[in-house]
């Protein structure tokens, strides 16, 4: 069973506006302090490479019940120019854009399930999930 | 929304205290560049008491600034990160490792005064 919200991502606003729905959700499913930190991180950093580098796509969020385990789901989606070398993105410090390269390592840390598609010229899907203690 | 920045003798004193979005982080930093210019200011206290998440990219605005700072001749002390802050920060990979830190506004412009002493 799934509940999802989502959020277009098209300028540096919705980067805002998704991370504030994740947060409400999180809070709703009562996810502690810290890890809603981690889940509104997750979201901010994966709407801002929608922005920076497919220039516009979507953040849904999914309340999930498997079984009696409840959880919250980030899904990015976008049509952008896709990830050549996934491998390469998923390293610490790989950055095309003179950031930090953090964010996607990042995004996996932060979470407990982390799964990532791409494929050149057609977009990227990203699937980030944290469980309910 | 522009972040206040205010004087405190030769310090400058900044309380962050509401989310940050990408121009108001990059107007500050320039804003606080500015400010150091202006005033002569030899130390700054960036105070995080109310921030609640820090992503990589206002850890790169927040480092950057720091750097900056340093460039013109001031020491910049960051305080009050909360713990779930200091948490996803560290599995972000994002250390801070050379920053000067503080629990609180307090300690921080203690903290400043020494450094600023030696
Ligand atoms: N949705 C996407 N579409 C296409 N390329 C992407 C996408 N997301 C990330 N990338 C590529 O992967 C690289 C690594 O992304 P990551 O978020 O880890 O670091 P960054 O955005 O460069 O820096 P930081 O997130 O630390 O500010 C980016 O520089 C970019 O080249
Ligand atoms: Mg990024």
């Amino acid at each position: 069973m799934s509940i999802q919200s989502c959020v277009t991502i098209i300028n540096e606003w919705d980067i805002v506006a998704a991370r504030q729905l994740g947060r409400n959700v999180a809070k709703e499913l009562g996810f502690g302090t810290v890890d809603q930190a981690r889940i509104t991180t997750a979201i901010s950093e994966l709407a801002r490479n929608i922005y920076l580098y497919a220039g516009k796509g979507q953040i849904c969020i999914d309340k999930l019940n498997d079984a009696g385990k409840a959880g919250l789901r980030i899904h990015a989606a976008d049509n952008g120019p896709g990830i050549n070398d996934i491998r390469q993105v998923m390293e610490d410090g790989f950055s095309t854009s003179g950031g930090l390269g953090a964010g996607l390592p990042g995004v996996k840390r932060l979470m407990d399930d982390f799964h990532i598609e791409s494929e050149t010229g057609s977009g990227t899907q990203i699937k980030a999930t944290k469980w309910l203690r | 929304m522009r972040i206040p920045i205010l004087k405190l003798y030769d310090c400058l004193l900044v309380s962050i205290q509401w989310e940050l979005d990408d121009q108001t982080a990059l107007q500050f930093q320039e804003d606080l560049l500015h400010k150091i210019h202006e005033t002569s200011a030899n130390g700054v206290v960036i105070d995080l008491t109310s921030i609640d998440f820090i992503d990589s990219f206002i850890a790169k605005v927040l480092g950057d600034v720091i750097s900056m700072s340093k460039l013109m001749g001031a020491k910049v002390v960051i305080t009050g990160i909360q713990p779930a802050v200091a948490i996803t920060l560290i599995e972000l990979g994002i250390g801070l490792e050379d920053v000067l830190t503080a629990l609180d506004l307090e300690k921080g412009l203690e903290k400043l005064q020494q450094e600023l002493g030696d």
